[in-house]
Protein backbone atom coordinates (compact mmCIF):
# COMPACT_ATOMS: atom_id res chain seq x y z
CA UNK A 1 0.00 0.00 0.00
CA UNK A 2 2.70 2.22 0.80
CA UNK A 3 4.55 1.73 -2.65
CA UNK A 4 1.44 1.89 -4.40
CA UNK A 5 0.80 5.52 -2.69
CA UNK A 6 4.03 6.74 -3.17
CA UNK A 7 4.31 6.05 -7.39
CA UNK A 8 0.44 7.33 -7.60
CA UNK A 9 1.78 9.33 -10.27
CA UNK A 10 2.32 6.69 -12.39
CA UNK A 11 -0.38 4.27 -12.01
CA UNK A 12 -2.37 7.32 -12.81
CA UNK A 13 0.00 8.37 -15.96
CA UNK A 14 -0.69 4.58 -16.85
CA UNK A 15 -5.07 4.52 -16.64
CA UNK A 16 -5.00 8.04 -18.28
CA UNK A 17 -2.58 6.92 -21.40
CA UNK A 18 -4.77 3.78 -21.58
CA UNK A 19 -7.93 5.27 -21.65
CA UNK A 20 -6.84 8.15 -24.30
CA UNK A 21 -5.43 4.90 -26.32
CA UNK A 22 -8.54 3.34 -25.93
CA UNK A 23 -10.61 6.32 -27.11
CA UNK A 24 -8.60 6.82 -29.94
CA UNK A 25 -9.27 3.08 -31.03
CA UNK A 26 -12.90 2.34 -29.91
CA UNK A 27 -14.68 5.22 -30.46
CA UNK A 28 -16.48 6.08 -33.65
CA UNK A 29 -16.93 10.06 -33.65
CA UNK A 30 -13.81 12.25 -34.95
CA UNK A 31 -14.10 14.40 -32.53
CA UNK A 32 -14.23 11.60 -29.43
CA UNK A 33 -11.16 10.33 -30.87
CA UNK A 34 -9.26 14.06 -31.19
CA UNK A 35 -10.38 14.44 -27.42
CA UNK A 36 -8.73 10.84 -26.53
CA UNK A 37 -5.08 12.19 -28.32
CA UNK A 38 -5.36 15.37 -26.24
CA UNK A 39 -5.98 12.78 -22.64
CA UNK A 40 -2.98 10.90 -24.24
CA UNK A 41 -0.73 13.70 -25.06
CA UNK A 42 -1.04 15.15 -21.60
CA UNK A 43 -0.87 11.51 -19.57
CA UNK A 44 2.93 11.49 -21.21
CA UNK A 45 3.43 14.66 -20.28
CA UNK A 46 2.62 14.32 -16.71
CA UNK A 47 4.89 10.90 -16.11
CA UNK A 48 7.75 13.12 -17.24
CA UNK A 49 7.05 16.12 -15.03
CA UNK A 50 6.48 12.86 -12.45
CA UNK A 51 10.18 11.99 -12.78
CA UNK A 52 11.32 15.72 -12.04
CA UNK A 53 9.51 16.01 -8.60
CA UNK A 54 11.87 15.73 -5.84
CA UNK A 55 10.54 15.29 -2.04
CA UNK A 56 10.49 18.68 0.07
CA UNK A 57 11.88 20.56 -3.14
CA UNK A 58 11.04 24.25 -4.13
CA UNK A 59 10.26 25.68 -7.63
CA UNK A 60 13.50 26.03 -9.87
CA UNK A 61 14.10 29.44 -9.11
CA UNK A 62 16.74 30.66 -7.38
CA UNK A 63 15.94 33.11 -4.75
CA UNK A 64 17.32 37.00 -5.44
CA UNK A 65 19.74 37.00 -2.56
CA UNK A 66 21.40 33.27 -3.70
CA UNK A 67 22.41 35.60 -7.31
CA UNK A 68 22.70 39.09 -5.65
CA UNK A 69 24.14 38.47 -1.98
CA UNK A 70 22.68 41.71 0.48
CA UNK A 71 25.01 44.29 1.30
CA UNK A 72 24.92 46.63 4.12
CA UNK A 73 26.41 50.30 2.82
CA UNK A 74 26.05 52.23 -0.37
CA UNK A 75 29.57 52.27 -0.20
CA UNK A 76 30.25 48.62 -0.25
CA UNK A 77 26.88 47.67 -2.87
CA UNK A 78 28.84 50.21 -5.54
CA UNK A 79 32.07 48.57 -4.91
CA UNK A 80 30.41 44.76 -5.32
CA UNK A 81 28.65 45.98 -8.81
CA UNK A 82 32.60 46.65 -9.96
CA UNK A 83 34.34 43.14 -9.63
CA UNK A 84 31.73 41.03 -8.27
CA UNK A 85 34.11 38.09 -8.80
CA UNK A 86 36.37 39.03 -5.99
CA UNK A 87 33.13 38.55 -3.40
CA UNK A 88 31.65 35.15 -4.90
CA UNK A 89 32.94 33.72 -2.38
CA UNK A 90 30.47 35.44 0.02
CA UNK A 91 27.52 33.55 -1.99
CA UNK A 92 24.98 31.32 -0.09
CA UNK A 93 25.64 27.43 -1.08
CA UNK A 94 22.96 26.26 -3.49
CA UNK A 95 22.03 22.63 -2.86
CA UNK A 96 20.59 21.06 -6.35
CA UNK A 97 18.27 18.64 -3.67
CA UNK A 98 16.23 21.71 -2.77
CA UNK A 99 15.33 22.62 -6.35
CA UNK A 100 13.02 20.28 -8.29
CA UNK A 101 15.18 19.14 -11.91
CA UNK A 102 13.83 21.73 -14.60
CA UNK A 103 14.88 19.40 -17.88
CA UNK A 104 11.76 17.36 -17.77
CA UNK A 105 10.04 20.60 -17.67
CA UNK A 106 11.56 22.13 -20.64
CA UNK A 107 11.49 19.00 -22.63
CA UNK A 108 7.32 19.04 -22.16
CA UNK A 109 7.11 22.96 -22.82
CA UNK A 110 7.75 21.95 -26.67
CA UNK A 111 5.11 18.60 -26.64
CA UNK A 112 2.52 21.01 -24.97
CA UNK A 113 2.95 23.34 -28.03
CA UNK A 114 3.08 20.45 -30.41
CA UNK A 115 0.46 18.50 -29.08
CA UNK A 116 -1.80 21.95 -29.31
CA UNK A 117 -0.61 22.01 -33.17
CA UNK A 118 -1.19 18.37 -33.92
CA UNK A 119 -5.03 19.03 -32.53
CA UNK A 120 -5.53 22.08 -34.37
CA UNK A 121 -4.62 19.92 -37.68
CA UNK A 122 -6.34 17.11 -36.66
CA UNK A 123 -9.74 18.84 -35.84
CA UNK A 124 -9.12 21.30 -39.50
CA UNK A 125 -8.96 17.71 -41.18
CA UNK A 126 -12.13 16.82 -39.50
CA UNK A 127 -14.06 19.87 -40.78
CA UNK A 128 -13.21 19.17 -44.09
CA UNK A 129 -13.81 15.55 -43.56
CA UNK A 130 -17.75 16.49 -42.23
CA UNK A 131 -17.67 19.65 -45.32
CA UNK A 132 -17.19 16.59 -47.86
CA UNK A 133 -19.25 13.24 -46.14
CA UNK A 134 -21.68 15.77 -43.92
CA UNK A 135 -21.09 14.10 -40.95
CA UNK A 136 -18.50 13.21 -38.36
CA UNK A 137 -19.38 9.35 -37.54
CA UNK A 138 -16.62 6.98 -38.60
CA UNK A 139 -18.95 4.12 -39.92
CA UNK A 140 -21.58 6.43 -42.11
CA UNK A 141 -17.94 7.89 -43.57
CA UNK A 142 -16.79 4.17 -44.64
CA UNK A 143 -20.78 3.45 -45.47
CA UNK A 144 -20.57 6.32 -48.42
CA UNK A 145 -16.93 5.59 -49.83
CA UNK A 146 -17.87 2.18 -50.02
CA UNK A 147 -21.21 2.93 -51.75
CA UNK A 148 -19.63 5.32 -53.54
CA UNK A 149 -17.11 2.65 -55.57
CA UNK B 1 4.86 18.34 -3.36
CA UNK B 2 1.66 17.43 -1.11
CA UNK B 3 0.50 13.87 -1.41
CA UNK B 4 -3.37 14.49 -0.07
CA UNK B 5 -3.80 17.30 -2.70
CA UNK B 6 -2.25 15.34 -5.06
CA UNK B 7 -4.09 12.24 -5.03
CA UNK B 8 -7.31 14.21 -5.17
CA UNK B 9 -6.18 16.06 -8.15
CA UNK B 10 -5.21 12.34 -9.63
CA UNK B 11 -8.74 11.36 -9.28
CA UNK B 12 -10.73 13.94 -10.64
CA UNK B 13 -8.13 13.74 -13.70
CA UNK B 14 -9.54 10.54 -14.28
CA UNK B 15 -13.27 11.26 -13.59
CA UNK B 16 -13.24 14.12 -15.88
CA UNK B 17 -11.22 13.03 -18.61
CA UNK B 18 -14.13 9.53 -18.40
CA UNK B 19 -16.83 12.01 -18.41
CA UNK B 20 -15.49 13.71 -21.64
CA UNK B 21 -15.58 10.71 -23.42
CA UNK B 22 -18.46 9.33 -22.57
CA UNK B 23 -20.74 12.76 -22.76
CA UNK B 24 -22.79 12.66 -26.11
CA UNK B 25 -22.72 16.25 -26.66
CA UNK B 26 -19.10 17.35 -28.30
CA UNK B 27 -19.82 20.96 -26.96
CA UNK B 28 -20.04 19.54 -23.30
CA UNK B 29 -17.42 16.96 -24.10
CA UNK B 30 -14.72 20.13 -25.27
CA UNK B 31 -15.97 21.77 -22.09
CA UNK B 32 -15.08 18.65 -19.36
CA UNK B 33 -11.67 18.84 -21.58
CA UNK B 34 -11.13 22.48 -20.84
CA UNK B 35 -11.74 21.50 -16.72
CA UNK B 36 -9.70 18.17 -17.52
CA UNK B 37 -6.93 20.97 -18.64
CA UNK B 38 -6.71 23.40 -15.58
CA UNK B 39 -6.45 20.61 -13.65
CA UNK B 40 -3.44 19.17 -14.96
CA UNK B 41 -2.72 23.14 -14.48
CA UNK B 42 -2.95 22.77 -11.39
CA UNK B 43 -0.94 19.52 -10.76
CA UNK B 44 1.74 21.09 -11.91
CA UNK B 45 1.63 23.87 -10.10
CA UNK B 46 1.58 21.65 -7.21
CA UNK B 47 4.60 19.84 -8.57
CA UNK B 48 6.71 22.89 -8.59
CA UNK B 49 6.64 22.66 -12.39
CA UNK B 50 5.11 26.52 -13.26
CA UNK B 51 6.35 27.10 -16.44
CA UNK B 52 4.41 23.91 -17.61
CA UNK B 53 1.61 24.94 -15.52
CA UNK B 54 1.84 28.66 -17.53
CA UNK B 55 1.98 26.88 -21.02
CA UNK B 56 -0.72 24.33 -20.35
CA UNK B 57 -3.02 27.24 -18.67
CA UNK B 58 -2.56 29.21 -21.79
CA UNK B 59 -2.31 26.46 -24.34
CA UNK B 60 -3.91 23.54 -24.03
CA UNK B 61 -6.49 25.08 -21.77
CA UNK B 62 -7.07 28.48 -23.69
CA UNK B 63 -6.27 27.78 -26.78
CA UNK B 64 -7.20 24.27 -27.35
CA UNK B 65 -10.74 24.72 -26.22
CA UNK B 66 -11.22 27.56 -28.12
CA UNK B 67 -10.14 25.65 -31.31
CA UNK B 68 -12.12 22.50 -30.54
CA UNK B 69 -15.63 24.64 -29.44
CA UNK B 70 -14.97 26.24 -32.80
CA UNK B 71 -14.82 23.50 -34.48
CA UNK B 72 -18.29 21.67 -32.85
CA UNK B 73 -19.79 25.02 -34.05
CA UNK B 74 -18.86 24.33 -37.56
CA UNK B 75 -19.40 21.18 -37.82
CA UNK B 76 -22.34 18.71 -35.57
CA UNK B 77 -22.64 19.18 -31.68
CA UNK B 78 -23.92 15.00 -31.50
CA UNK B 79 -22.32 12.24 -31.23
CA UNK B 80 -23.36 8.54 -31.19
CA UNK B 81 -21.02 7.42 -28.86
Amino acid sequence: MEAFIANFNYWIYIILMMIGLFAMIAKKNLIKKLVGMSIFQTAIILFYVSIGVKQGATIPILPEEAVHPKTTAGETSHHNGEDGDAHAGELPEIDAQDYTNPIPHVLMLTAIVVGVGTLGLALAIAQRVHYHYGTLEETEILKQIQSGQ
Amino acid sequence: MIPSFDIVILIFLVVTAVIALTLKDLLASAMVLGIYSFLMCLLWAEMSAVDVAFTEATVGAGVSTVIMIATVYQTTRKSRD
